[in-house]
């Protein structure tokens, strides 16, 4: 589409794919694909609407970071797509559908043979029809049935049984058994029933692997962020860089500004800010001077430190919530999902009434043959096409939904999990908040000190800096000379021979100093900003809706006491403060001893374990690597009712899902007393499959507002 | 019977090319943004100069 004639196409490009937040209409698609073609340095940008990405070819001196800012001057954010691992079920996805297509091909040309033979073919005319279409039945099961045989081989070897051995051995001896009475001319063959079988089928399984596809998997991101390597400080003072393994504590590393800090440590010397963002979600820096703790995995964004190491490698804080991570995560396995446990009652029932059939004929003496055929055709009728739909579709349904409205589903199973949730637990930071500075207060009235503090503010790339810019968008920038930012301390700047400071109180002159931003210009009095990171603007309606869909509430947070019962009086719901990630994780994982289901919602690091150890878990788009990797769902964009929605959604699917069991089994009910009594005919049983899987489907496709 | 020996491969022959042009479509990734493609046919020009970013 936009594949620029780039005048370094000789050039090897680089593509980086990116989840966008925002994409609504064809004019999205067309502004950001023409607007990041034009970007130089990038060949092409080509958007994904179904799954909302967009893949960039650029080259490789286009940082990942200037694509996410020529993005966000187009309008849109976007976050980096973490999961490549999904090539494994993409290609299984592929699989499923060309052997659907070819078991959908066979299913036409073989019931187009069929009907002539219900509508009055006989003799010659009926046999050289069966063998027709046994010709193209027998290519066709053998190419689409791979994947239900050798999943049924599988477990069979391993001495267990799942849905694909009856499944295979229904379609194995219905084929068998056709084929004899071809050879013989008799009347019942049932290669269109097979095929048709097969084509629903694997229309349940494709759709299920699309879900699957979906997901975002891989959680080796964890420790992807952190450095390779470190510069140490030798004893006589000389600096070099050693690979990260051979950091030991009590070495002296040096941090250069905007590097990632390689392991636990204490600060000997510099002054500077730690972005904290990977580890707690918080956006807002944290001062760090002499004697100050900084973990493994932050930033330091200002100025160089010197960092004597207390904890490397295995023991730092990061590496401790990584093996957190791998111990909890019990729940989720324990898990069946409700086709699996469908399956289990499933399979030795319809064998055993098969097999009584067969034996209830033969001793009631019509033979071999004739008591064969009922006990294929006692198979073929139960063969579980509506109940292999009957899951899937509904989930496929309630998932698009769902993504129309900025939540993404990772996997079906998280849907039947999320409907069962009782208790939802909130982080603070990040979640129930922004996670990002906002100004509340305090911003200067005048129009020339507004324009000042513009123009100053745009010089820093600091977190506070880029909310006081956003606050005063619709503000004409003055014209500053003179701009020089001071680590630690603030920036300085002269507009018009008069001098501007925005920065820390003490700095500035302020009376009182005490921890908050100002700005003065010139002889104007000194303007104390407030900026704190704001609640999302829906939480409280947010909170309000999930209390009412009697859900139990609480936030979790590591701030301090007062900061979170404040926010928690605010919105209403019950908060606990000074949370670690360890005691978070045993929150959740008492109230799951206790028979409680868990949704945790959460975005940090520090959320990744309760994340994991929770039955379900949902993550803004916005969260860390680990946040977006573990939770089980994510929704784009700032509102939280994404929450309260996709819980709505996931119990009206288990209601679909429950009444599409009910149609499945009441076909059952039906059609099998006439297969056990010998009177179902290849068109009876043509008839009852596919009547049953469009009532199922048809019930399904009712899900599609379900997302409200 | 004459005619059954003339349709019937041709029934198979037709049904078998949509197949092929399937499995075409789906290995050369047409399916894989489908609501992308219900909404591209909006987008009314194509811009001819890339460097020259439009409204």
């Amino acid at each position: 589409m936009t594949a620029a004639v780039h005048p370094g196409c000789a050039v090897p490009l680089e593509t980086t794919v990116l989840v966008v937040d925002g994409l609504r209409c064809a004019g999205c698609i067309s502004k950001l694909e023409h607007g990041l073609a034009a970007v130089p340095g990038i060949a092409a940008a080509r958007v994904n609407f179904t799954t909302r990405r967009v893949r960039v070819d650029h080259l490789a001196e286009v940082s990942e970071a200037e694509i996410l800012s020529s993005i966000a001057g187009l309008g849109f954010s976007a976050h980096v797509f973490a999961g490549e691992g999904q090539d494994a079920s993409k290609r299984e996805s592929r699989t499923l559908v060309l052997a659907m297509a070819v078991a959908g091909f066979a299913a036409m040309n073989v019931m187009l043979l069929s009907v002539s033979i219900w509508s009055g073919a006989d003799g010659a005319t009926r046999t050289l029809f069966h063998w027709l279409s046994a010709l193209i039945a027998l290519p066709a099961v053998a190419y689409s049935g791979r994947p239900f045989f050798t999943s049924a081989w599988a477990v069979l070897r391993k001495g267990r049984t799942n849905m694909d051995v009856p499944i295979s051995i229904g379609v194995v001896l219905t084929l068998a058994m056709s084929l004899y009475e071809t050879a013989i001319g008799g009347p019942h063959a049932y290669f269109d029933g097979v095929v048709m079988l097969l084509f629903f089928l694997l229309c349940g399984r494709f759709l299920d692997s699309v879900m699957r596809a979906r997901a975002e998997d891989g959680v080796s991101a964890l420790l992807g962020r952190m450095p390779l390597d470190a510069a140490i400080i030798g004893r006589d003072g000389t600096v070099t860089r050693r690979a990260i393994d051979e950091i030991a504590p009590a070495m002296h590393l040096l941090v250069a500004a905007g590097e990632y800090i390689a392991a636990d440590g204490i600060v000997l010397e510099g002054t500077s800010e730690i972005d904290r963002s990977l580890v707690t979600g918080e956006s807002l820096p944290e001062p760090a001077s002499f004697g100050s703790t900084v973990l493994a995995g932050t930033i330091n964004l200002l100025a160089p430190l010197t960092i004597r190491v207390t904890k490397a490698g295995r023991d730092t804080a990061i590496a401790d919530i990584a093996r957190l991570m791998e111990s909890a995560g019990q729940a989720k396995s324990r898990y069946v999902r409700i086709a699996d446990r469908a399956s289990r009652l499933y399979a030795p029932a319809v064998h055993s009434l098969a097999a009584l059939t067969f034996a209830g004929w033969f001793l009631a003496g019509v033979g071999v043959h004739q008591a064969a055929i009922t006990a294929v055709a006692v198979l073929i009728i139960t063969c579980p096409c509506a109940l292999g739909l009957a899951v899937p579709i509904a989930q496929v349904v309630v998932a698009g939904a769902l993504m129309r409205r900025g939540v993404l589903v990772k996997d079906g199973s998280a849907l039947e999990l999320l409907a069962k949730a009782d208790t939802v637990l909130l982080d603070k930071t990040g979640t129930i908040t922004l996670g990002r500075p906002v100004v509340t207060g305090g911003l200067p009235e005048t129009p020339w000190e507004r324009a000042a503090l513009l123009a100053v503010a745009r010089a820093s790339r600091h977190p506070v800096a880029r909310a006081i810019e956003h606050a005063l968008s619709s503000v004409e920038a003055a014209e500053a000379s003179n701009l020089q930012e001071i680590p630690g301390l603030g920036i300085a700047a002269r507009i018009d021979g008069v001098e501007a400071r925005l920065g820390r109180p003490d700095w500035i002159g302020a009376p009182e100093a005490n921890g908050e931003t100002c700005f003065r210009l010139g002889d104007y009095p000194v303007r104390l900003l407030t900026i704190q990171d704001e609640p999302r603007p829906d939480a409280a309606e947010a909170i309000r809706r999930l209390k009412q869909e009697n859900l139990a509430c609480e936030m979790l947070s590591g701030d301090a006491a007062p900061i979170v019962s404040a926010l928690a009086n605010r919105l209403d719901i019950a908060g606990s403060a000074r949370m670690t990630p360890d005691s978070k994780r045993a929150v959740v994982s008492e109230l799951e001893a206790n028979g409680k289901h868990v949704l945790m919602v959460g975005d940090g690091l520090n959320d990744g374990p309760a994340l994991k150890a929770a039955s379900v878990s949902m993550a803004p788009a916005t969260a860390t690597d680990v946040g977006r990797l573990t939770a089980d769902l994510l929704f784009l964009g700032d509102r939280l009712m994404s929450v309260p929605i996709a819980i709505a959604a996931a119990r009206r699917t288990m209601h679909v899902i429950r009444q599409n069991f009910a149609l499945a089994v009441g076909y059952n009910l039906l059609a099998v007393p006439l297969a056990i009594a010998g009177r179902v005919t290849p068109l009876v049983a043509a008839l009852a499959m596919s009547v049953s899987s469009l009532l199922v489907v048809g019930n399904a496709l009712r899900l599609r507002s379900a997302a409200r | 019977m004459n005619g059954l020996a003339l349709l019937i491969p041709i029934a198979l022959a037709l049904g078998l090319s949509a197949l092929a042009a399937f499995f075409w479509a789906a290995r050369s990734g047409q399916f894989d943004d489908l609501d992308g493609a219900a909404l591209r046919i909006l987008i009314d020009e194509q811009p001819t100069a890339p460097a020259e970013p439009e409204e």
